[in-house]
């Protein structure tokens, strides 16, 4: 049976603005089955963005939606979930909006491990913006503004989670799209901070400068460098060279930040 | 015994041509009319919703 996607889509939003084969579609895909796999009521769930490609997903969703300054969808959910706890907040990013402009905010929320969910839908560039080089863009790749090559080493966006704190750490691709929506369900249902990287494809600004003659092309190159966590534990370094691991990558079970935070004013009020 | 077909649904107000399910359908049921996906051979299709789950603009509904 076909699954009835428009239930949690905005009336008439749709065909959506992302170019054709960019994977942020098949993403939000599988986010709006996590969502009803898990059950999340829409009239509790907020869905916070910042800008770009990737953060216009939420203008398509009919559930409690913010969009909102470059780099802030981590400070503007905090703010939600600190003021309502009860609310499921799941936000929604690119990398550069995630990793570079925002990358404060990230890496804060990941150590406070409040209940959220962050989903980096990693395509390795600044797509909505021109095509300027992000800080997930691999060495070497040409960018708009670096059209004899990237000269900086890429952020692994999981490893930077997992380091700032992130208690649930998760990796899928665009290509893999039945994988995302466990992944995301998982990440929901984690009680801490959560971070979902999605490798995408950006047939647009990433795809044409790189080589990459056809969306058909990228997914492929997603297909061939994903490795499941599994399966990578029996290979070895030689033949894990250039390749990602995906499935999740770490999780563990730490106080969750609202809770921490209930507690303190419940002391500050009994020393009255 | 008569296989029961499955039935594609494609919004072409929704498809951008972008060739993901044709190129990943594993029984190439599907082709391009245009700019715009259309239904090649029905009875090759093996309802594994490869097309529907990987469609980037909610284009396609394979109901079984």
């Amino acid at each position: 049976m076909a699954f009835d996607y428009e239930k949690y889509i905005r009336p008439g939003k749709l065909p959506h603005i992302w170019c054709p084969g960019c994977g942020h579609g098949i993403v939000m895909k599988g986010l709006i089955r996590a969502i009803d796999t898990v059950g999340l009521k829409k009239e509790n769930t907020a869905i916070v963005s910042g800008i770009g490609c990737a953060s216009r997903l939420p203008g398509y969703m009919d559930c409690c939606t913010l969009h909102t300054a470059h780099g802030r969808a981590a400070a503007f959910a905090t703010g939600v979930k600190m003021a309502r706890p009860e609310m499921d907040v799941i936000l929604v990013g690119g990398d550069g909006d995630g990793t570079a402009i925002g990358g404060n905010h990230f890496i804060h929320a990941c150590r406070r491990n409040i209940n959220m969910t962050y989903i980096i839908l990693n395509n390795k560039i600044y797509g909505m913006t021109g095509g300027q080089f992000s800080p997930a863009t691999p060495t070497g790749d040409k960018a708009s503004t670096t059209p004899y090559g990237n000269p900086d080493p890429p952020f692994d966006i999981a490893k930077l989670a997992i380091g700032a704190g992130a208690t649930f750490v998760a990796r899928g691709t665009a290509f893999h799209a039945n994988q995302i929506d466990k992944l995301i369900t998982e990440a929901i249902q984690h009680k801490g901070f959560s971070v979902v990287e999605i490798l995408d494809d950006c047939p647009t600004t990433y795809g044409r400068r790189n080589k990459f003659k056809s969306v058909i092309e990228m997914m492929n190159h997603l297909k061939d460098i994903a490795v499941p966590v599994k399966a990578a534990e029996k290979m070895s370094p030689e033949q894990l060279k250039g390749k990602v691991l995906t499935g999740v990558l770490y999780k563990e079970e730490k106080p969750e930040y609202t809770e921490e935070y209930a507690k303190v004013i419940q002391r500050a009020q009994a020393a009255k | 015994m008569e296989k029961k077909l499955p039935t594609i649904e494609i919004i072409e107000k929704y498809c951008k041509g972008c060739y993901i399910c044709v190129e990943f359908c594993p029984t190439k049921v599907l082709e391009m009319k245009g700019f715009v996906v259309a239904v090649k051979d029905l009875e090759a299709c093996i309802k594994c919703m490869q097309c529907e789950l990987r469609c980037p603009d909610f284009a396609i509904k394979v109901t079984a």
